[in-house]
């Protein structure tokens, strides 16, 4: 939990002073150094972990050593400025986005309370245009003849250590969310800067462990828990008896690596793992044995989660390959995939791109209703709403919405599958279909406005947990207005980091607000054949009537 | 500071125009004729390299911000407009973002109460005024078209009519004129007043906003004030377009001469400037791009198809004992043990 209690952090985000409360800063930004202090940082990555990415994908990673962040020495390599501004100009030649995001911005400021960070901390740089601004300004002075000549007066300066410390602090606190870019009259996405920065950050080994460890572990084991092959096989097993005390059924159609099976399903790692990802588990799994689905899981591409993004597009790369590598191997006919927030946006904007083309794969066609997903006829990949809309829409699910009765529930669009995809109306639409209960929150914060669990990008480490909260803010001040007017008492999403870190949010925020997949609740409405009378849900709670 | 500093370079400029048409020989050809050409080729030049150096890196991603449904069942509906899949759909949000500020008009204004309490109220003024500013900028540029042709064309005429329909004053008063320096004053007052934008804006940001004041104050000071030989001006203005340099440049008053030297100056900054959004917004990948990038592959030039993934061999190699103590299927049989006694892998 967080070091500051709920009751001073209330106090703080609301009255102490700060840009959010109305205060104006003494010192212009560029005179406001980074300083910091335990709670503000994520600790950076572990030598021998950096060491095996810079060993997998030479020069991206820097060079490996132990380092402190808090220290004034953090051990960069001599010629650390040279790399720094080669890696900007190379992402200049690479990246278009980046070019026209460095030089269109009018810092009209429309993106300035938009961010949940700038709204729970109140930090002048943790407005989107002053987070941009961090980098533009040492690209101005490099790149630009207005920064070369005028300097200063047009926004320029040096690239100095000070310069570096602000970069992995504020760097560190976006999350890639993408809301500023939604309002900004030239769609600069601070997400694509972002982006920019932590891959030129990582070039002098300026990196955070909590994300280097789960990528590498993605890279050996296959996922990010760094389970093995079989520890992940007993894991998802062990769920099979919990879904056999609720329901009475034990399924049988729980595989793992099988050849010739129609569909490969992949899943953020943690849906075997962690509650409430395991509920969400077995709503996947009920209902694929409901309609008899021919599908198959990988042990070895077991996670759909890509912590590569956090770094390079390379890790990236190197890490979402596996999936198509695996659909090969076995041979299915195409990839289904799991309730996760930033595996989509990998899946649906870079994938296909990175590691296509897949002619060895066929167009998505639901074997239950003969559906053929056009949307998905390039990368062959559907997303489990999607295919779970569908199914309901063709009647093919016997669903007792009445079973989801003990819960208000309210939908959480997570950032990636709402603004890098679109996924507004599929999970909505199968929540009005397995629960009696469903209540929007306030327009401003759903759909493509929706707000950031507040974690996300690989920030969901336990040594900043104030910062957590506080970017959280934004998302459980939204819960909060629909528990306190409907009695809203469970949080559903499609992702699996929301999962894990919405619920240390409610927990701190709301604590009479759960949070779930969406799956979890199909699971719970879905008559199974040869069921007993259902007196729990999946997380083995009472239903509505069968509380004593 | 960064105001006033920015106010004092526009009143420079406007005191080095003013003093060099009239004590400098020669200075009225030189601000009438030479730095005009000098800042309209200069323009000219560095915008069009701009747009070509921003064309000339790849858009190695498909990444448009997705601001409605997408395209996937057939009952669902989809948002074409703010979700794109086709190209229609994307010249249909560009022709919003472009003409009516579609991102913009979305604008909130969050606060925070005691509580906490976040709300999150309407803001349009940015939207409204920005678009007030840019439209009466245009039709401010196209009245001026008056000075370069000859016969002046048709549009320029309906233009003049229209905007001085309210018949007041003489000559009538143009309403971009008002709106022009009214929105203008809005945009500068929003950034001394908002604490947030105060604290982001750059000497970058006043500066264009006094120039173009200075402009729109000296234009309108040349129309209503003080009355100029627009005969002469004319010949000027319509020589520049013509190589006719035969203008009576000693009758034209020396305020032309200053409102030209801003526009001159304007010009020159423009393209090594943030003025430059009027180019790159054209340019934004989030809003250029189709959402199809399931449907069709994206091809990115400098993919590097060396990054290969960690092999399932390799993955079957560190883990084969465990898969098959497991059950799960393996490519290949673990390999006899020659020794029965050989220790267990650990874990």
């Amino acid at each position: 939990m967080a070091d500051t209690k709920v009751g001073p952090m209330s106090l703080s985000v609301a009255k102490d002073p700060s840009l959010m409360t109305g205060a104006i800063p003494a010192k212009d930004w560029m005179d406001t150094p980074a300083i910091f202090k335990p709670g503000n940082y994520c600790y950076p990555g572990k030598k021998e972990i950096a060491a095996y990415h810079g060993k997998n994908l030479p020069g991206k990673f820097g060079e490996s050593r132990d380092w402190k962040v808090e220290e004034d020495d953090w051990k960069l390599p001599e010629n650390w400025k040279e790399i720094i501004i080669n890696g900007i100009k190379e992402r200049l030649d690479k990246f278009r986005s980046f070019k026209i995001f460095m030089d269109c911005c009018v810092r009209c400021g429309a993106c300035a309370d938009k961010c949940h960070f700038f709204l729970g901390t109140g930090d002048p740089k943790n407005m989107p245009v002053l987070r941009a601004e961090l980098l533009r300004s040492v690209y101005r002075n490099e790149f630009t003849k207005a920064g070369k000549i005028l300097g200063r007066f047009a926004g320029a300066r040096e690239m100095t250590f000070g310069v570096l410390k602000e970069w992995f602090m504020y760097f560190y606190q976006c999350t890639e969310c993408r809301r500023c870019s939604v309002f900004c009259p030239y769609g600069i996405d601070t997400a694509e800067i972002t982006m920019m920065a932590r891959e030129i950050l990582h070039l002098v080994g300026v990196n955070t462990n909590w994300i280097l460890e789960p990528a590498s572990n993605s890279n050996r084991t296959g996922n990010h828990l760094g389970l093995q092959p079989h520890t992940f096989k007993e894991n998802a097993e062990f769920l099979l008896d919990d879904i056999e005390t609720v329901t009475g059924v034990r399924l049988n159609s729980l595989n793992f690596n099988r050849k010739g099976a129609e569909i490969l399903f992949v899943i953020p790692s943690a849906d075997v793992f962690a509650e409430p990802g395991i509920f969400t588990f077995m709503g996947y799994l009920l209902m694929f044995e409901h309609i008899g689905l021919d599908y198959t899981i990988s042990t070895y591409s077991s996670e759909g989660g890509n912590f590569g993004l956090f770094t390079n597009n390379e890790l990236m790369k190197k890490l979402n390959g596996k999936i198509y590598a695996e659909a090969k191997r076995l041979g299915v006919k195409w990839i289904l995939g799991g309730e996760c927030g930033h595996m989509w946006r990998v899946l649906h904007q870079y994938m296909d791109t990175m590691n296509g083309p897949t002619d060895f794969l066929q167009v998505p066609k639901s074997p239950i209703t003969g559906t053929v997903f056009e949307n998905a006829a390039s990368t062959k990949m559907v997303h489990i709403s999607e295919f779970t809309a569908d199914l309901i829409k063709h009647g093919k699910l016997k669903l007792d919405p009445s079973r989801n009765n003990h819960r208000k529930v309210t939908f959480h669009d997570s950032c990636n599958p709402a603004r890098a995809m679109g996924l507004l109306e599929e999970p909505r639409y199968i929540l009005k279909n397995v629960c009696n209960n469903f209540y929007e929150m306030p327009e401003n914060t759903i759909r493509e406005q929706t707000f950031c669990c507040g974690s996300g990008t690989g920030l969901n480490t336990g040594e900043i947990m104030d910062l957590r909260m506080r970017g959280g803010l934004p998302r459980a001040n939204a819960v909060k207005h629909v528990h306190d007017k409907h009695g809203v008492n469970m949080l559903s999403c499609v992702c699996a980091i929301d999962r894990a870190t919405l619920l240390s949010l409610m927990q701190y925020w709301n604590p009479d607000v759960e949070v779930c997949g969406i799956s979890e609740l199909v699971g719970n409405a879905l008559i199974m054949e040869g069921e007993q009378v259902r007196e729990t849900g999946l997380r083995s709670e009472p239903l509505e009537g069968m509380e004593g | 500071m960064r105001v006033l500093y920015s106010l004092a370079i526009v009143l420079a400029l406007m005191l080095l125009a003013y003093t060099g048409v009239e004590v400098l020989p020669g200075g009225r050809t030189l601000f009438g004729v030479v730095l005009p050409w000098l800042a309209f080729v200069t323009f000219l030049f560095f915008f069009v390299a701009k747009i070509v150096d921003w064309a000339k890196s790849p858009v190695p991603f498909r990444i448009p911000t997705t601001c409605g449904q997408e395209n996937s069942l057939p009952w669902i509906k989809q948002n074409k407009l703010d979700c794109p899949s086709t190209t229609a759909g994307v010249w249909g949000r560009m022709f919003l973002e472009i003409f009516l500020f579609r991102s913009l008009f979305r604008n909130t204004r969050a606060e925070i109460h005691e509580g906490p309490k976040l709300v999150y109220g309407s803001s349009k003024y940015l939207w409204l005024f920005g678009l007030m500013f840019h439209y009466s900028f245009l039709v401010i540029v196209l009245r001026h078209m008056r000075l370069f042709t000859n016969p002046v064309p048709f549009f320029v005429h309906a233009l003049e009519f229209g905007d001085g329909f309210l018949q007041v004053g003489a000559p009538p008063i143009y309403i971009t004129d008002l709106v022009f320096l009214g929105a203008v004053t809005f945009l500068f007052l929003r950034r001394v007043v908002l604490p947030a934008i105060r604290y982001i804006s750059l000497p970058a940001d006043y500066f264009p906003l006094f120039l173009i004041f200075g402009i729109g104050l000296t234009g309108v000071a040349m129309r209503y004030f003080f009355r100029v030989d627009v005969i002469s001006i004319k010949t000027l203005t319509h020589g520049l377009v013509t190589f006719q340099f035969s203008a009576p440049l000693e009758s034209i008053s020396s305020l032309f001469f200053v409102h030209l030297f801003l526009v001159t100056t304007l010009m020159a900054y423009f393209p090594f400037s943030k003025l430059m959004h009027l180019g790159g917004v054209f340019l934004s990948p989030t809003r250029n791009m189709a959402n199809n990038s399931r449907m069709v592959r994206h091809i990115n030039p400098w993919n590097d198809p060396s990054i290969k993934p960690h092999s399932y061999a390799a993955y079957e190699d560190d883990f084969r004992e465990f898969m098959v103590e497991a059950g799960l299927p393996v490519e290949k049989e673990l390999e006899p043990k020659a020794d029965e006694n050989a220790p267990a892998a650990s874990e």
